[in-house]
């Protein structure tokens, strides 16, 4: 499988993926119950 | 002692501009102009002239940057790293960013000094150098976009993250 790191499409998706699995282990992981 | 919030912020923003926007301008620019320019023999002008210096702004104007989000966070820098829920979505920022400021000065700056010539290397360890330093850097950009996120969200505009 190629590497989405070698091309800048990659890396932007990549980037907003993340920032949604954050988003999500934010709300319901570290601020579950708050 | 109310100033220093204030000014800590704006020096974050000057600094981490400085960092992102030379980071975004490798990536963006000067890899994809590297491989036009190697293709014609012209890639020296880069090489020599312009990436040291570029580096040179990059990796200290990363330090400054993380220098002034701690002063900026001040008595919230534990509980932000220790991801308290007040203080978790500027903490999954803070810890983006320091991740980030590692891959500079450990896995891209050294590397880039063989890929320079600034110390010496084989062919081998400086084409093993290449594609450390630009996944290193890749991968920075990528964490620059939920970093910036969570910079922009965790801290004093929280509405998205529910906060």
């Amino acid at each position: 499988m190629k590497n989405p790191l070698d091309s800048i499409l990659g890396t932007i998706i990549s980037g907003l993926v993340l920032t949604l699995v954050l988003y999500v282990f934010l709300k319901n992981f570290v601020l579950a119950g708050v | 002692m109310d100033f220093v919030p204030g000014i800590a912020r704006w020096i974050h923003f000057l600094a981490g501009i400085t960092w992102i926007g030379l980071l975004y301008y490798f990536n963006f620019v000067q890899v994809p102009a590297l491989k036009a320019a190697a293709a014609d023999g012209s890639a020296g002008g880069i090489t020599k002239h312009v990436a040291p210096r570029a580096l040179l702004w990059f990796r200290w104007a990363a330090v400054v940057t993380w220098l002034a989000g701690a002063a900026l966070l001040g008595s919230a820098f534990v509980p932000a790293f220790t991801l308290q829920p007040a203080y978790a979505g500027i903490g999954i920022g803070a810890w983006l960013g320091t991740i980030m400021l590692f891959n500079v000065w450990v896995l891209i700056w050294p590397n880039q000094k063989k890929i320079l010539g600034i110390v010496t290397a084989s062919d081998e360890e400086k084409n093993k150098a290449r594609r450390v330093a630009f996944l290193a850097s890749r991968t920075n950009t990528m964490l620059s976009i939920p970093m910036l996120f969570f910079m922009a969200n965790g801290l004093t505009h929280k509405a998205l993250i529910g906060l």
